[in-house]
């Protein structure tokens, strides 16, 4: 199969499905003729024209107001937000009005919204725009969280967003738009709630999603030399999240580490834990290990940076204290 | 009354349709502000009693196809559009019949389906909503045009400027009416702003603005048939500013004690309901006893709409529980 880049394969779905649907649209900053910071966006306005390929000024919570707005009409909205830091200027058009409407009004009103952004450390670009907010989303009902980490996912799941009829936060990872890997060509969809195993094992259950997949398979690749057998599951999707997937992997490997780039407090990674203990606690043969980033804002410094997210190393270390390995066995290994 | 109003000469059949309307809210408020001291409904009741003027005329200057968006104030604005009064109380009273199924409130009702993006509790929230709805419409090549009903209070909230911004830059067919009723919750708009004429917000970015006198339901009328007119030629957005009082505190249970008595003698001496009926009268020679028909009709027909919501029934946690498994 070819190769191309997560960021074309994103351009490849919204491709797609503007010429699928007239009624998808996409807004942002510098989307149009400029093409996009991550140049997802390129090459569309000259395709589809000014009306359905919009720049706005820097109003987010308007932007984002006025494609729930349109979504609400019926129209299928792409709202791109440079940052997810930034979507926090629209929270109340998230938060209070796409994710409540269809409750809010008996069922009748649907959202199908999609807000394109991208989150995550790594680029030396500091403390307001390095951050991965999954979990606020993650807690409010009614909203779905889609984090790929490989571009046929990033189509796949992207296509899938624009024929549903929820509010989506399509949340991208700024490190992950130049990444390469397999896409189908033309019709490819991946649904909601259906969860990945990037790499089988038996030995260890590694629950990773968006930039910490690739983590976690060097990880595992690492492990492996070892002769540890690490599986590596990307529920590709956090709400709704794919459960049945998860629990099957524990129940063969019996030992887990979750890994999330997002601060520990609070996070997507404790939930999955204490689903898991729920679910399948005499499944398990030792305490969930949960990597993830320390609970301050990300620094500009690189290697205070690397020290603030999980790298490959707490990632393996994590895996042997799942599997009650000695550091000191290791070292005279 | 206007002169060009009268010289327009309105129909009957007009001026019975903008008294009716008007008078619809005003008993279904009077009545509904009753159900509420019996018990009977729960939550946040925001009267639209003295601000009647307002959504009958909008309203009455737009057509099928069009949208509008609502304020936590909206009831007023759900009758004037068109809704049904039976299912509206229904809602009022958490019955299964009602807009939302009772999962809403008064705060919440829409109707989807018939272009009305729905009430909403967040002030100044129905502003992006409008707009994107006036942008659907755009992009499907559509002639609709969108209101958003407004506050004052909503006027100093970021999403104001923001949405109306985006409308201009994209000449959408939109209509931003805002109701000053001078008052956010118990704020008045002097202490909220150096500057109290509202409309002028729009001038500064480039919008077509008016002000008008939101007790005076014709009025309103034909300067939104001029907004629309102007919308539907491609010149849009218009920015209206109505200004108004409320005829009590922000909500059931707010005594507005902060509002000048004065000022509330003023207004009401100005009623919309009051103005309504004049013009009915003197323009079309409609006698008391016609008048008194048309409202016991309506008070009727209110009646009725308690009767159905009373005897409708209510969700089960069970059915809920089944609407929210996709959750």
């Amino acid at each position: 199969m070819r190769e191309i880049m997560y960021r074309e394969a994103l351009r490849e779905a919204i491709d797609e499905e503007m010429q699928r649907n007239s009624d998808v649209f996409i807004i942002g900053e510098g989307i149009a003729e400029r093409g996009g910071s991550y140049k997802v966006t390129e090459g569309l306005l000259a395709k589809y024209g000014a009306r359905r390929v919009r720049d706005t000024p820097i109003a987010e919570a308007g932007m984002i107001g006025v494609g729930v707005g349109a979504a609400i009409a019926g129209a299928r909205p792409i709202v791109e937000i440079l940052y997810v830091d930034f979507a926090m200027l629209g929270m109340d058009m998230i938060v209070n009005q796409a994710a409540k409407f269809r409750l809010m009004t008996g069922g009748d009103g649907r959202v199908p919204f999609v807000m394109r952004t991208q989150g995550g450390a790594g680029g030396g670009v500091a403390a307001q725009h390095s951050q991965s907010l999954e979990a606020l989303f993650y807690h409010i009902p009614g909203l779905k969280v889609v984090m790929p980490s490989a571009p046929a996912d990033a189509k796949g799941l992207l296509k899938y967003a624009l024929r549903q009829d929820d509010p989506v936060m399509f949340l991208e990872h700024k490190h992950l738009y130049m990444t390469k890997g397999p896409v189908p060509e033309g019709e490819h969809i991946v649904e909601f709630g259906k969860a990945d195993i990037k790499r089988p094992g038996r030995d260890v259950t590694i629950i990773a999603w968006s930039n910490m997949v690739p983590r976690a398979l060097e990880a595992a690749a690492a492990l492996a030399e070892e002769g540890i057998e690490a599986e590596v599951v990307d529920p590709r999707t956090l709400v709704p999240l794919d459960t049945e997937t998860i629990l099957a992997s524990v129940a063969r490997t019996n030992r887990v580490v979750i890994v999330q780039e997002a601060v520990r407090r609070g996070g997507v990674a404790s939930d999955i834990a204490s689903i898991i203990q729920e679910e399948a606690f005499y499944e398990l043969d030792a305490p969930i290990e949960i990597v993830a980033g320390l609970n301050i804002p990300i620094p500009f410094n690189l290697e205070l940076e690397k020290a603030s997210v999980p790298q490959k190393d707490d990632v393996i270390r994590a895996a042997r204290r799942a599997l009650h390995i000695q550091p000191t066995a290791i070292a005279a290994k | 009354m206007d002169e060009a109003v009268k010289r327009n000469a309105p129909s009957r059949e007009f001026l019975e349709k903008i008294f009716r309307t008007a008078y619809r809210i005003r008993v279904f408020e009077t009545e509904g502000i009753k159900l509420y001291r019996q018990g009977l409904i729960r939550g946040y009741f925001h009267p639209y009693l003295g601000q009647e003027g307002i959504a009958t005329g909008v309203c009455a200057a737009l057509r099928e196809g069009d949208y509008i968006a609502s304020t936590h104030r909206g009831h007023g604005h759900c009758i004037a559009w068109g809704a049904d009064v039976k299912r509206m109380v229904a809602e009022l009273l958490q019955k299964e019949t009602g807009y939302c199924r009772g999962y809403g409130g008064s705060m919440h009702i829409a109707d989807i389906g018939k272009g009305n993006l729905g009430a909403n509790g967040i002030v100044g929230a129905g502003t992006p909503l409008g707009v994107g709805a006036a942008l659907a419409a755009q992009i499907r090549g559509s002639d609709a045009v969108t209101v958003t009903f407004t506050t004052d209070g909503a006027s100093n909230n970021g999403t104001f400027l923001e949405s109306l911004n985006l409308a201009a830059i994209w000449n959408l067919n939109f209509i931003l009416v805002i109701e000053n009723n001078q008052y956010a919750v118990s704020t008045p708009i002097e202490e909220a702003t150096r500057d109290a004429d509202l409309y002028k917000r729009g001038l500064s970015i480039g919008v077509e603005s008016h002000q008008v006198d939101g007790n005076d339901p014709l009025a309103v009328y034909h300067l939104t048939r001029e907004a629309v007119e102007t919308c539907r030629a491609g010149k849009g957005p218009v920015l209206i500013e109505a200004k108004t009082f409320r005829h009590m505190g922000h909500h059931v249970n707010d005594p507005g004690k902060y509002m000048p008595e004065e000022r509330l003698a003023y207004y009401k001496a100005r009623d919309p309901i009051d103005r309504a009926r004049a013009a009915l009268v003197e323009m079309s020679g409609v006698d008391k006893a016609d008048i008194d028909a048309i409202e016991a009709e309506i008070a009727a027909e209110f009646a009725e709409a308690v009767d159905f919501a009373k005897e409708s029934r209510e969700v089960t946690a069970a059915e809920f529980r089944q609407f929210v498994a996709a959750y």
